[in-house]
């Protein structure tokens, strides 16, 4: 119980310093936004692309790949923006499983806002006809809130192990590439508008791995902590 | 970490081997399209991913040990199981990718499994460079060991769940291997596959536990007195 409530109160002050400044949200959205307009600006050089056969895969694809970079930018931030006496100071008066659950929460809100803002925009430029809207929409939540999960834990040791952006990417990008290959499969059929029913073991999987994630996360953040 | 030190598993590990390559070359495999002799490949292919699979088992068990104990040691030996996983991992390669290419045609066909293969081993490459990456002993095998426990399930649900649910040219894929399927793996292969499992796996150990003595000695020599 006492857990739960550090959690909250940790994530009221994540998301009221985010409130204050902004700059985590306006960051990422202006990232979105200019790598969806170069997208837009690079494909429409060859006249022709949107008849293309293979427009309706690449268009999935490359909306997945924009969300990836996007949300490793973001949550890359999560612990090198936070200086070392104040990590200290939380570290007093909090529990660290408490600190590294109001993390994952708070990054899955601010990935799932963006998201589904980035989708907008996308669709915007890039306007394609997704069948079954809803369930792509909740695909997209999946997604985002998967790559938090696995993204805070790997920000927390890279930023232990000297916190370079090339340490992120090279530990991230294995780990989420199974990740990755289930949201592009299942968010696949949901535009093609194939049978809900038939993604269900895959949605399973995406939500086993995420709960495996966060357990992992809950049991080896306590020790990472310490210095 | 007696058990290192003993002599009797050794021996197995060598009467276990010589066995599977006289009995795996000379025994009676079941005549199958496609394959044809190739199926004796079964027995070096699958057990390089067996010595593999404990090697990384023991790894992540020496990591959960360190993070209880915060003996140098178990980051030494995890460190080493990892090593000689890698050794493992790319003879599973090597042996498959040869088999691949008499029987799908190809090196490298694009198979669910073979993907994941390679992912995995970006994982445990990412592990390396980690530490690699990490100047101060004590915070490198606390991150390291960390992060080689984070690795451990997202690299089994890699190679041992994802293939399987889509079609792969692997057995136990769903859309299932036209040449060979689990259910072809008859009892007289069985009697040589699993030896060589063990056989392979207890060599694995044994380089590894070498490995980890030759590391103990470089520590020993390189500590100020």
């Amino acid at each position: 119980m006492k857990l739960a409530g550090q959690t909250i109160e940790l994530l009221k002050k994540e998301i009221l310093l985010e409130w204050r400044s902004k700059y985590a949200f306006n960051g990422v959205l202006l990232y979105i936004v200019s790598t969806v307009f170069v997208c837009y600006i690079s494909f429409n050089l060859n006249p022709g692309f949107k008849e293309s056969s293979g427009y309706s895969i690449v268009w999935n694809i490359l909306f997945w790949i924009i969300m990836l970079f996007a949300s490793v930018n973001a949550i890359a931030k999560s612990f090198m923006q936070e200086s070392k006496s104040r990590l200290l100071y939380y570290y007093c008066i909090a529990h660290p499983q408490a600190i590294i659950l109001s993390k994952i929460i708070y990054n899955a809100l601010l990935m799932g806002l963006l998201s589904v803002l980035a989708f907008t925009v996308y669709t915007l430029f890039f306007p394609n006809n997704v069948n079954d809207l809803l369930y792509y929409l909740f695909i997209v939540l999946l997604g985002s809130t998967s790559f938090s999960t696995v993204f805070t834990m790997i920000s927390a040791i890279a930023s232990k192990a000297g916190n370079n952006g090339t340490l992120m990417a090279i530990l991230s990008f294995p780990v989420i590439i199974p990740v990755i290959l289930l949201l592009v499969k299942v968010s696949k059929s949901a535009m093609d508008g194939i049978d809900r029913s038939l993604g269900y073991g895959n949605v399973g999987i995406l939500l086993a791995i995420n709960a495996i994630v966060i357990a992992l996360s809950l049991l080896l953040f306590p020790y990472l902590w310490r210095d | 970490m007696k058990f290192i030190y003993q002599t009797w598993w050794k021996v197995l590990a060598v009467v276990l081997i010589f066995y599977t390559l006289i009995a795996g070359l000379q025994f009676r495999v079941p005549r199958l399209d496609i394959l044809h002799e190739t199926i004796r490949n079964l027995y070096f292919h699958v057990p390089m991913w067996m010595a593999m699979l404990s090697a990384l088992v023991l790894s992540v068990f020496f990591s959960i040990r360190y993070l209880a104990g915060g003996r140098e040691e178990d980051d030494l030996a995890s460190v080493e199981c990892v090593n000689t996983g890698m050794i493992f991992y790319v003879l599973g390669l090597i042996t498959g990718m040869i088999w691949a290419k008499y029987t799908w045609g190809e090196y490298w066909s694009n198979d669910p499994k073979q993907n994941s293969a390679a992912i995995a081993f970006l994982l445990y490459c990412a592990y390396l460079v980690l530490r690699n990456s990490i100047d101060e002993e004590q915070k490198r095998a606390k991150i390291s060991a960390i992060y080689n426990i984070f690795a451990f399930p997202i690299m089994i649900v890699l190679l041992f769940v994802l293939p399987r649910l889509t079609d792969s040219l692997h057995p136990g894929g769903a859309g299932g291997n036209p040449g060979f399927n689990k259910y072809d793996l008859d009892s007289h292969m069985r009697v040589v596959l699993y030896p060589a499992f063990i056989g392979w796996s207890l060599l694995a150990v044994w380089i590894a536990s070498i490995r980890y003595r030759i590391r103990l000695i470089e520590n020993k020599r390189h500590d100020i007195n």
